[in-house]
C-alpha cells in the first residue's frame, strides 16, 4: 500500500511501464527454448521467418504475463517478490493490462500465422489461453498441484517454435515439452521454500502452504529424479547428441546433489544460513534448463552440418 | 504550468516510442513479405481456381 501512496495521481505510465507488464525475464527464457525449437527442427525457415516468429512468440508469451498481471493484481500486491509489478504499484491502470494483453494475444497469433502457419498460430493461441485462463484463473488459487500444470504453459515455447519451421510436432519436440514441464516443480518449489511467507500472505496453495515444507522438499527430490532420468535419456534420442550428453551429465548430477541436499535440511538447518542451499538449487535451475537448450542448440546446429559434410564426402 | 510540462515531456517520449515500434512493425512486415515471395516455393495464386474453392 505504500507504494501506491507513493504515485502522484497525475502519474503517466512510460512506454517501460508497460513493457514490464510482459515479464521481460520470463520473455527472455520463452525467445531461447523457441529459438532451439525452431533450430533443432530439421527444416529451416528464411532468417526474416525465423526472426518474426520468435518475435511473435516472444509477444504472445508476454501478451499471456499482461493478463496474468491484470488477473492476479491482488495477489501480486499482497507478496513482496511481486509488489513492485506495474500494477500493484500504481504504475498502470488493470484495464489497460487487461487490453494490452488481449490486444497483443490477437496480434502475436495473426501474425503467427500469416509469417509461419497456421498450425504454430492455433498453439500460441492455445498456450495462451492454457496459461491465462487454465493456469492463472483457475488453478493457480485452486490446487496446490498448481505450478507443475502450470509448467506446461512454459513448455509450449520450443514445441510451438519447432511446429513454425515443420508444421509438425514430432516426439522430439515434445522431448523439449517434458524437459521443461519436469524442471518448472522442482524450480519454483525452491523459490517458494526462500520466499516462504510470501505465498502465505497472498493465500496461494503452494505445496509449502498446503502439505508443510517437509513434503515439498521430499517433491523437490522426488521430480529431480523422474528429470535427471528423462533427461540423460533424453540423450540417447533423436534430439540428442554429444554436446547434449556431456551437459546433461554434468548438470544432472549437480542438480541431483542440489536435491538430496535439499531433502536433507530441517527449517532450523535453512534458516540458520537463510536458505543458502534453496537459493543455489534456484539459480542451479537457471543454468540447468539453459545449458540444456544450448547444448541442443549446439548439437542441432554445429553436429548436423558436420555430419551433412561427412555424408557427402 | 510546470507540472503540466513534465506531463506533456513524459507523454512525449511515451508517443514517440509508440511511433518507433509502430515504424518497425511496419518495417518487419514489409521485410517479411519480401522474404515470403522472393523465396522459392513462392507461386502466385490462381484466381480462376482459387475462386470456387
Amino acid at each position: 500500500m505504500t507504494d501506491t501512496a507513493d504515485i502522484p495521481q497525475s502519474y503517466e505510465p512510460t512506454l517501460g511501464d508497460y513493457f514490464a507488464l510482459l515479464k521481460p525475464r520470463v520473455m527472455s527464457l520463452v525467445v531461447f527454448t523457441a529459438f532451439v525449437g525452431l533450430m533443432a527442427a530439421p527444416t529451416s525457415l528464411s532468417v526474416v521467418e525465423s526472426f518474426c516468429a520468435v518475435l511473435f512468440i516472444a509477444i504472445g508469451a508476454g501478451a499471456s504475463g499482461a493478463l496474468n498481471m491484470w488477473w492476479d493484481a491482488d495477489i501480486d500486491a499482497v507478496m513482496r517478490r511481486t509488489a513492485g509489478r506495474p500494477i500493484p504499484s500504481g504504475r498502470v491502470d488493470p484495464e489497460d493490462a487487461l487490453y494490452i494483453g488481449v490486444a497483443l494475444s490477437g496480434l502475436s497469433v495473426v501474425m503467427l500465422g500469416l509469417a509461419t502457419n497456421l498450425f504454430a498460430a492455433a498453439f500460441l493461441a492455445f498456450t495462451i489461453f492454457f496459461y491465462a485462463v487454465i493456469y492463472s484463473m483457475w488453478l493457480k488459487r485452486s490446487t496446490p498441484q498448481n505450478i507443475v500444470i502450470g509448467g506446461a504453459a512454459g513448455a509450449f515455447p520450443p514445441v510451438i517454435g519447432w511446429v513454425c519451421a515443420t508444421g509438425t510436432a514430432p516426439l522430439e519436440a515434445w522431448l523439449m515439452f517434458a524437459l521443461i514441464f519436469l524442471w518448472t516443480p522442482p524450480h519454483f518449489w525452491a523459490l517458494a521454500l526462500f520466499m516462504r511467507s510470501d505465498y502465505d500472505d497472498a493465500g496461494v496453495p503452494m505445496l509449502t502452504v498446503t502439505h508443510g515444507r517437509r513434503f515439498t522438499r521430499v517433491n523437490i527430490l522426488c521430480y529431480t529424479i523422474i528429470l535427471a532420468a528423462f533427461a540423460i535419456a533424453a540423450a540417447f534420442t533423436g534430439l540428442g547428441g554429444p554436446v547434449y550428453l556431456i551437459v546433461a551429465l554434468v548438470l544432472n548430477a549437480l542438480f541431483l546433489k542440489g536435491a538430496v541436499d535439499i531433502w536433507r535440511r530441517d527449517e532450523t538447518m535453512s534458516e540458520a544460513d537463510n536458505f543458502l542451499t534453496e537459493r543455489s538449487f534456484f539459480k542451479l535451475s537457471l543454468l540447468y534448463l539453459f545449458a540444456h537448450f544450448g547444448a541442443i542448440l549446439i548439437d542441432a546446429v554445429f553436429f548436423s552440418t558436420v555430419l551433412a559434410s561427412w555424408s557427402i564426402l | 504550468m510546470k507540472v503540466e510540462h513534465e506531463l506533456h515531456q513524459r507523454r512525449r517520449g511515451r508517443n514517440i516510442g509508440v511511433g518507433l515500434l509502430l515504424a518497425a512493425f511496419i518495417g518487419l512486415i514489409f521485410a517479411l513479405t519480401v522474404a515470403k515471395v522472393t523465396s522459392e516455393s513462392f507461386q502466385l495464386p490462381n484466381i480462376e481456381q482459387g475462386a470456387g474453392e
